[in-house]
């Protein structure tokens, strides 16, 4: 704490808040009065988060995002409360972490929670108002063989007209009257100048005012009182053509009926709509659909049988990858640590390079590497006396190929960690033991990796989880073929389950199904969750060593 | 007393952002609610801020890939300078547009117009992102496969300005004479120079390209859809039959464990690499790999591609266009925008400088016709048909790629292998 000033001048006015000094014990963040800085600073800092906070909430109630209003007031208010309340000393500490986690983690998780909840992905990406919209535009078009007119707006009392020019004649109209002729209307040109009763609406105020043009955009002149002749519209505002439209929406019914054919699209529950003959409008929109998504990651024809080999072989992936990187790194250590070594700090640089390279890179050029003709492959090439040995395409030596690489792209984190844990090691229970008369590989087995493990096992966990979810290496080096042969999913034998998931969620090209692919990342992050959790229960057992 | 300054704090802080924030909060605040997908993208356009100033006109939000940008920008400023519309450019990459534009669009953080590849419509379609586009007269002065490829189901979507296909890359020096007809008069015409190869194609490494081998597929009259008569496509499945076996058969006569003339060993690069090392007179290429050519020093020219199954052989023809998006509060500037400051030949030559593919504007593509190359690409487009924009499209890639590479690899049979492919795309389309 700051002593530049004394912390009181007299008991007696610690009762009361005196002109210039702050109380005893109170910081200088908290004084009003005074010299204050630290409160000015504070205010200052407060006002802008409020700042942000107030524009995310004027934002999200434009948008009709409530969840983002309240939890961005919610946090808006705490933060206050806590940095000017009296009574919450350690909140102030705490409050930015946990604010950080709700919006980072918690967030996050709540909300791939919800898109599993739902049907979102292709065909229903949207609210159903948006998907009416998308079907009435699609199913209004231009008559065929119709002219397009030069067109004028008008304007009468906030209400519009549209003013045609045809064959040398004005005609004019709006929403409830069809077109008439307008013999006083006044033409130049190609524009119609003046019309009795309207204001002509010039091209500057259409396209500076917002409103306007969408009312123009949504008006439909009927060309006469039978409305199978069309109706009018304009796209930009200066031309118009007859528009006729197949679909009429019934918001009360919620219904949409085919003008042309007299079919009734319902609306239904899975977020569609579908006549009675079981044909569906292409535009659906997004629905709950409970667990849905869960039961189809295990039930799915497609996936169930790919879904278990493919959860094999991502446990199979990540403990191979890892176990055999951490022990070639364990044995360089070892190796490398000896004295009696010459040029070890060289040597030591140069094991460490792969660890240099970004590993997007570096499965790259693998790929190119492992080509199987030995013309191009240098792997085969240089290793194999030109062999031609199909590394990527046979679904073993792909399997074999990806745990190599990864081998070599990660045995260096492991020998850095391990040198470090080595060197340092306790010297006196070593020397306790050699004093004891224990023979070197026996302080070796019984002594060295219990220490070692007690340093190294929470990282070989957190190396677990992340080869878990190793989609670089898998994508960069095999994009998970060769492919199934048994089955139509588009997945392959070297697939881990966060390439089944970027699969199936679609991001790639192909039909999106979000709702599936946040259902499968849940169960995946359960499984991750689950072996981690574990597995770190079972390294606090390893402390008790000591 | 003190509690009273406690409360009064906060508010005071209140009271010091709204002086100092200002206008700028409204910024702020539109970009706020969706962090990762606005933040990226940079389009904090304030929508509502337009009502509250009537006076002022209305902007207009694009969004174009690095390429394009300049030209773009040039159609922009003849617009801002005609009506005081800002229009503001939000540059993105070509790759990442159409997975933004779905899922920005509903939260109305897209754009009014994006840049964009026709075979995108389907999935804008049944996601119901898109608005329908009217060049009225204006239409007939396009490609007539450019007008087709953003069309769907009779309603055009967008205003196209680029094609863009395969054609049948010829190395002047090693073989100075044009293409034959035929695939097979041309392997008998690469044998003859006696380069290490006849013919090189990209075959995507094990992963398979059908997309550059399509249009020897189309030769024997097996397209990856039925066709109708105008142009447009059904969703059934046109690979079946006996066009389709034959095409199978073909492609593993001539794999690695036949003649050898096509291999899963032929990445993108290396076939580009054989081809400018001048190892191999053809190949199959798109425009974007001509640069490599010249570069490695070259001299190349362009042929419609050889029929190797006695019908004409049409590539796929891609068409890059302008979508508006169906939430646009902007419909009417967009529409105006496009069909009066882009639908011209002056920007869409100045598209085509900036990006130099095929003009879709008929005059346009004359106009820049003069380059052998260009004229090479033009001929091969017009064989072609637009590749399929239909939602169905999506699902079929993948099958189809995995059964050419495993037919070409010779690790399954061709009939076996195609009748897989087309019983695994039937089931995903039913599913």
């Amino acid at each position: 704490m700051p002593t530049d000033e004394p912390l009181a001048s007299s008991p007696s006015s610690a009762g009361t808040p005196g002109p210039a000094r702050r109380r005893p014990g109170e910081s200088h963040a908290r004084a009003w009065h005074g010299t204050g800085w630290g409160f000015v600073v504070k205010l200052v800092i407060m006002a802008a988060i409020n700042a942000v906070g107030l524009a995310i909430v004027w934002s999200a109630y434009v948008e009709g995002s409530w969840g983002i209003l309240a939890g961005t007031l919610a946090l808006t208010v705490a933060a206050n409360w806590v940095y000017f309340s009296k009574r919450s000393l350690p909140s102030k500490y705490l409050f930015p972490g946990l604010a950080f986690l709700l919006i980072f983690q918690l967030f996050t998780m709540a909300y791939t929670f919800n898109v599993a909840m739902t049907n979102y992905g292709t065909g229903h990406n949207s609210t159903q108002e948006q998907a009416v919209d998308a079907l009435l535009i699609q199913n209004e078009r231009a008559v065929e063989g119709a002219e397009t007119y030069p067109l004028t707006v008008l304007q009468r009392d906030g209400e519009i007209g549209f003013a045609l020019l045809a064959d040398g004649q004005v005609l004019v109209g709006d929403a409830e009257t069809a077109l008439a002729a307008e013999p006083q209307a006044t033409v130049d040109g190609d524009s119609v100048t003046a019309v009795p009763g309207w204001d002509v609406v010039d091209r500057a105020t259409l396209l500076g005012d917002q409103s306007l043009q969408q009312q123009v955009l949504d008006l439909r002149v009927p060309v006469s009182d039978d409305s199978d002749d069309g109706s009018i519209r304009t796209r930009e505002g200066t031309r118009g053509t007859v528009y006729q439209s197949t679909l009429d929406w019934d918001p009360q019914a919620d219904t949409l009926t085919d003008t042309e054919t007299g079919v009734v699209y319902v609306a239904r529950d899975d977020g569609r709509f579908v006549a009675d003959d079981g044909s569906a409008l292409p535009v659906g929109w997004q629905v709950y659909v409970g667990f849905d998504n869960f039961v189809r990651g295990f039930t799915d024809t497609n996936y169930a049988g790919p879904f278990w080999r493919i959860t094999a072989w991502t446990f199979a992936f990540a403990i191979l990858t890892v176990a055999t990187s951490f022990l070639m790194g364990l044995w360089m250590a070892v190796v490398f640590n000896d004295a009696r070594i010459r040029g070890r700090k060289v040597m030591r640089m140069l094991f460490i390079l792969p660890y240099a390279f970004p590993a997007f890179l570096s499965a790259l050029l693998w790929r190119g590497m492992l080509n199987a003709n030995p013309d191009y492959g240098i792997i085969n090439n240089l290793f194999f006396f030109g062999a031609r040995i199909e590394w990527l395409s046979d679904p073993w030596l792909a399997k074999l190929a990806i745990i190599l690489v990864n081998l070599w792209l990660s045995f260096p984190y492991w020998f850095l960690v391990c040198t470090g844990a080595l060197q340092s090691l306790p010297n006196d229970v070593l020397e306790a033991a050699r004093i004891d008369g224990a023979s070197r590989w026996r302080t070796w087995t019984t002594i060295t990796p219990p220490l070692l493990l007690i340093s190294t096992a929470p990282l070989i966990i957190a190396a677990f989880a992340f080869n878990f979810n190793n989609f670089t290496i898998i994508y960069m080096l095999t994009e998970g073929r060769p492919r199934f042969t048994d089955t139509s999913a588009v997945l392959g034998h070297t697939d881990i389950l966060i390439t089944m998931i970027y699969q199936i969620s679609g991001v790639a090209g192909g039909r999106a199904d979000y709702g599936l692919a946040s259902a499968l990342s849940i169960i995946v992050f359960l499984v991750v969750g689950v072996i981690s959790a574990f597995a770190f229960r079972r390294t606090r057992k390893l402390e008790e060593i000591l | 007393m003190r509690n009273t300054t406690m409360w009064l704090a906060p508010v005071a802080a209140v009271v010091l952002l709204a002086a100092c924030g200002g206008g700028d909060d409204a910024d702020g605040a539109a970009a706020a609610p969706t962090e990762d997908a606005a933040a990226e993208s940079g389009d904090d356009e304030p929508d509502d801020e337009t009502d509250n100033a009537p006076a002022a006109s209305g902007s207009l939000t694009i969004w174009v890939d690095e390429n394009r940008e300049p030209a773009v920008a040039t159609a922009a400023e003849a617009f801002t300078d005609e009506t005081g519309v800002t229009v503001e450019l939000v540059q993105k990459n070509f790759e990442d547009i159409r997975a933004d534009f779905l899922a920005q669009v509903p939260t109305g953080e897209g754009p009014d117009i994006t840049v964009g590849a026709h075979d995108w419509l389907g999935s804008l379609i049944i996601n119901g992102v898109v608005d329908s586009v009217d060049l009225g007269a204006t239409a007939d002065e396009f490609e007539d496969v450019a007008i087709e490829a953003l069309t769907y189901d009779g309603q055009l979507y967008g205003l196209p300005y680029a094609l863009e296909s395969v054609g049948l890359v010829r190395n002047v020096e090693l073989a100075p004479d044009p293409t034959p007809e035929t695939f097979d008069e041309m392997i008998d015409e690469g044998q003859a120079i006696g380069t290490s190869l006849p013919f090189v194609i990209n075959t995507n490494g094990t992963t398979g390209d059908a997309y550059t081998y399509y249009a020897f597929q189309t030769s024997f009259g097996a397209p990856v859809f039925v066709q109708n008569p105008d142009g447009s496509y059904t969703n059934d499945i046109g690979m079946g039959g006996d066009a389709g076996f034959e095409f199978a058969e073909w492609l593993g006569e001539n794999g690695m464990s036949g003649t050898g003339l096509f291999s899963t060993d032929w990445t993108i690069d290396i076939a580009d690499q054989e081809f400018a090392d001048g190892n191999a007179p053809y190949t199959v290429a798109g425009p974007w790999a001509i640069a490599t050519f010249v570069d490695a020093g070259i001299e190349v020219t362009v042929d419609p591609i050889p029929s190797a199954g006695g019908e004409t052989a049409a590539p796929f023809v891609g068409v890059q266009g302008f979508f508006v998006s169906a939430q646009s509060d902007n419909a009417l500037l967009a529409a105006d925008f496009l069909t009066n400051y882009v639908a011209t030949p002056e920007a869409m030559r100045a598209l085509h400088d900036a990006d130099p593919r095929i003009p879709a504007m008929s005059a346009v593509a004359q106009d820049v016709a003069d380059d052998p190359v260009v004229a090479g690409f033009l001929a091969a487009a017009q064989n072609g048909a637009p590749m399929p924009s239909i939602p169905e499209m999506a699902d079929v890639w993948e099958h189809w790629n995995a059964a050419q590479s495993a037919i070409i690899s010779g690790s399954a049979e061709p009939e076996a292998a195609w009748e897989k492919m087309l019983a695994d795309i039937e089931a995903t389309l039913g599913g």
